[in-house]
């Protein structure tokens, strides 16, 4: 793993980290952000919105723990694991939450949505059962111009309820 | 009919593409791959006003990766408007697809297409541009007047009505009976003001131009009108319209912004390099270079008799269109025309309306368009009328707003750019609406229990009424087609642009209410301008008042081809034939299936392709009404205003979807809020804008949010595809009064400038003392 990393060839650096629960071997581009490297690379859930770390729609889970993707390097990922919005379900088996944002309403035009599941994600893995105000803290990092984002604490409430009684 | 006798209208049925979105499918304008994709990139200027005198690009052009790099000397010369509006456009053709002029900071020098984004901007540095810098003006009213920098000074631009004078649009109307003022006991004048407003879409503009395998272009872009950014590109480049497809994917929000065609550029730059270019606006240029709301100092005067009688009214309103006439008029026009047939005026009523031109960034249409400047001075002056004659504010809105079967002489006179038409009240939910606010909010209780406070701590209520259009009537249109599928499903083409509102689905229910299907059966596609049917586009509330009535009159096409086929098949008469639970159901019981009379159709009798288009426009504009309502708290001694509570009821006829209908009012609510209590774009004394970010340029997050709650309140609009009127725009309109009256309510101090930010209350407390 240590030698990807040193044998950069040409501004590209070879990196392993596991996507979405899959051992994967990327090459990106010296300077390049996790964001960029991952939609280089097909995974176009994590959006570009203001690629200056203030909208949260970049947002992945590094190791378990939300980030900007378009702030951190993708060298820095070498060796964690990656969960992108793809890596969470899929339109024939999705998981509760985005089965939740869907059902609530909570989706408009939903460029935001991906890094404001992901951020839920987080938060339900911490607080099974948050309260309004924890849920309103997990997401202010996500924002969002086309919704009050009152359907989507809706949403995350239901899927609180849903995971909870799935155990 | 009745809304009780629908089965999927006026229901919740699931957005058809949200779970796509929600797992992250690739669904967006830059989602999908083009091989040998070109990074399209812009140099902006540096100045509010110069001349171009010489562009060097030859140190450009030797950047390794570097495909092209285009001046104005590279591309045809063509005066047109960046409006994505109907055609011919209402407003001034002044703006070229580069100049040897720029007018403001941020405005288009050249263009550069490079392999690399590296190599694209390495190329921006060594464009040397030479320029003659001008002298600017930044303030509508020091633009306008004799002797100030003329910014459109060039011959071949169109429809300016007083360049010298930077005046981009003026509309003037005036109902006279009688003296100005006559009859009033109190009359009221004062002037309000909003500033520099962004869409903040969280997705920017973007657009991937490249060639199908005939060498046509496509534009795969995020936009809000389609058909519009192909005419203006074909006009702007001077190519045929024929050898131009856009392509609207899923957009990520618009909100106005991308009711604008800014696609020709790297259109320009594809056809010059003959590669697939992408052009995508970072967060800066998106704040700075697409488009703004119109900055406004709107001043109202008003009459008032002690009965509350409003005996006359003038409304005189000045917009900042920034360097392009981009909606000029239209706007300017909307913030009367919306506004003023609220209330009844009973003798005098004159508008004076202007847009001007200065060296700031460009504004263009912004929901509310124009009504949201010209509610937040109407409502607050209602509620100061209001407090002179001792009348509750509430008490004083009921009287005086329009009522059912009522018209207003504004109707008539003022319409988009043009005259407008005749029309009459014939839905409204206002007084319904106003009872369900007062009692959510417990207006009565509380505006006494505020009447007497002290302490740092102040509350208060507010209120606030509005209204909008349904599309412009006589304007805008839409079309339809449908086709019938073997397994008695149906594709619906749409030229409607669903930009995140959730259009593909209510189109989607009022087909399948009309065919006695369920939306699962309907596969809606939206937007492409070689496969689906015209439309002027998602802007002016339109959709599902006028795109829904295509969809409407297509589904019944459809349905009578249907009926035809089934009544073959049933051996029956077709009168005595309907559609229900996805069959052809007799009086008598008999029925069969849409799926065989798909397959007789296809395959076996008389075979035909069940399909049907049609179009739909209309002679009113139905406007929907609301009533909001803020509980407010000012901190005497910081001067932080948090809202506690804000209730809008929204009478939008039938909610098509009154779960997307809430979704839609909550988004347009916040928005409102944010603008009421946050947002303003800043620019230095030269022009420079200075928080062109999301960290520095504050828009609300879910934590910020105060509780929003809103109620939908049912009324039928005979107008309306079953009863509908539109939901989208007008929730933007009233933030900004109702927590403006609130505070008074809470303290006492009338604010008048936008956004009510802690500075301002404290020096508004100061000045009350």
């Amino acid at each position: 793993m240590k030698n990807s990393l040193l044998a950069a060839d040409k501004g590209f650096f070879g990196i392993s980290a596991a996507v979405n629960g899959e051992k994967k071997e990327l090459s990106v581009r010296n300077a390049e952000s996790l964001l960029d490297a991952l939609r280089r690379h097909g995974w176009k859930g994590a959006k570009k919105g203001c690629d200056t770390g203030d909208c949260g729609s970049c947002a992945v889970l590094l190791n378990g723990k939300p980030v900007l993707g378009c702030l951190v390097p993708a060298v820095a990922a070498h060796g964690g694991e990656i969960t992108t919005i793809e890596g969470l379900g899929s339109v024939h088996n999705p998981h509760p939450l985005q089965q939740a944002f869907v059902e609530a309403g909570a989706v408009q035009c939903g460029f935001c949505i991906p890094g404001m599941i992901l951020s839920s994600k987080y938060l339900l893995d911490r607080i099974p059962d948050p309260t309004e105000a924890e849920i309103r803290k997990a997401l202010d990092g996500n924002l969002c111009r086309c919704t009050g984002y009152v359907k989507q604490v809706e949403a995350v409430k239901n899927a609180a309820k849903r995971l909870k009684s799935r155990g | 009919m009745d809304a009780k006798d629908l089965n999927v209208v006026n229901k919740p049925v699931i957005k058809m593409d949200a779970l796509g979105l929600a797992c992250g499918e690739p669904a967006f304008t830059d989602d999908v791959e083009f091989k040998g994709l070109l990074c399209g990139k812009i140099l902006w200027s540096p100045h509010a006003h110069a001349r171009i005198k010489k562009i060097d690009v030859s140190a450009a052009l030797k950047v390794p990766g570097v495909k092209a790099v285009l001046t104005c000397k590279d591309l045809p010369r063509v005066p047109h408007t960046t409006a994505g509006q109907g055609y011919p456009e209402p407003s001034p053709y002044d703006t070229y697809t580069l100049d040897n002029k720029v007018r403001f900071v941020g405005d288009r020098v050249a263009a550069v297409a490079a392999e690399t984004p590296e190599a694209a901007h390495e190329a921006l540095l060594k464009i040397k541009v030479d320029y003659e810098v001008l002298p600017a003006v930044f303030d509508t009213f020091e633009a306008m007047k004799d002797g100030a920098p003329v910014i459109h000074d060039e011959e071949d631009s169109k429809n300016i009505p007083d360049a010298k004078h930077n005046i981009a649009a003026r509309f003037d109307f005036e109902v006279k009976n009688g003296e100005w003022f006559k009859e009033a006991d109190h009359v009221f004048e004062h002037s309000w003001k909003i500033p520099y407003l962004q869409h903040c879409a969280i997705e920017p503009h973007v657009t991937i131009a490249h060639f199908d395998n005939s060498g046509r272009l496509v534009l795969r872009t995020s936009t809000q009108v389609p058909f519009h950014v192909r005419r203006i590109v074909a006009q702007a480049l001077k190519i045929p319209v024929k050898k131009i497809r856009v392509v609207k994917p899923r957009i990520g929000g618009g909100f106005g912004s991308k009711q604008e065609v800014l696609e020709d550029i790297v259109a320009a730059l594809a056809l010059k390099t003959k590669r697939p270019v992408k052009l995508e606006y970072t967060r800066k240029e998106t704040f700075v270079s697409s488009r703004t709301r119109h900055p406004a100092t709107c001043r109202l005067k008003a009459g008032v008799k002690k009965d509350g009688t409003i005996t006359d009214a003038e409304m005189e309103i000045t917009l900042n269109t920034g360097a392009y006439g981009s909606h000029a008029l239209t706007v300017m026009m909307c913030s009367g025309s919306h506004t003023i047939p609220m209330y009844r005026v009973k003798n005098n009523i004159r508008f004076i309306g202007r847009s001007v031109y200065t060296n700031m960034p460009v504004a263009g249409a912004y929901r509310g368009y124009g009504a949201t400047q010209g509610f937040f001075a109407w409502e607050c002056l209602m509620d100061m009328m209001a407090a002179k004659i001792g009348m509750d504010p509430v008490e004083f809105r009921k009287m005086n707003y329009i009522k059912l079967g009522e018209g207003s002489p504004v109707f008539k006179a003022m319409g988009e750019g043009r005259e407008g038409v005749e029309q009459v009240i014939t839905s409204t939910g206002l007084f319904e609406a106003i009872r369900k606010g007062t009692e959510e909010i417990k207006w009565a209780e509380k505006r006494a229990k505020y009447a007497a406070q002290s302490g740092p701590i102040r509350r208060g209520v507010g209120a606030a009424c509005m209204m909008q259009g349904s599309g412009i009537p006589e304007v805008d249109m839409a079309s339809a087609t449908m086709k019938m599928n073997e397994d008695g499903s149906f594709n619906l083409l749409v030229g409607a642009a669903d930009l995140g509102t959730g259009s593909d689905t209510i189109l989607a229910q009022i087909a399948a209410e009309v065919l006695g299907i369920k939306t699962d059966d309907i596969i809606v596609t939206s937007s492409d301008t070689d496969i689906t049917p015209f439309d002027v586009g998602a802007y002016a509330s339109s959709t599902t008042f006028i795109s829904g009535g295509a969809v409407k009159k297509t589904a019944e096409k459809v349905r009578e081809m249907i009926l035809e086929v089934g009544a073959k098949i049933l051996d029956q008469k077709k009168e005595e034939l309907r559609l229900e639970g996805g069959k052809v159901v007799a009086k008598d019981g008999a029925s069969c299936s849409l799926s065989e009379v798909a397959n007789t159709s296809l395959y076996y009798y008389n075979q035909h392709q069940i399909t049907a288009s049609a179009s739909h426009f209309a002679h009113t504009s139905p406007p929907p009404f609301q009533a909001n309502f803020a509980e407010v708290e000012v901190d005497m001694e910081t001067g932080v205003v948090k809202i506690l509570d804000y209730v809008s009821c929204v009478d939008c006829g039938t909610a098509i979807n009154p779960q997307l209908a809430e979704g839609q009012n909550d988004g347009a609510v916040l928005n409102g809020i944010s603008h009421t209590l946050s947002e303003e774009m800043e620019f230095s004394t030269n022009g420079t804008p200075l928080n062109a970010s999301f960290r520095r340029y504050k828009i609300f997050s879910a934590a910020d949010t105060p509780p929003l709650r809103t109620f939908l309140i049912p009324t039928w609009e005979p107008a309306g595809p079953f009863g509908a009127k539109s939901v989208s725009e007008i929730g933007i309109n009233g933030p900004l009064p109702a927590v403006a009256n609130a505070i008074y309510n809470a303290c006492g101090i009338r604010l008048f400038d936008a956004p009510f930010t802690p500075d301002k209350v404290l020096a508004a407390l100061k000045k009350r003392g």
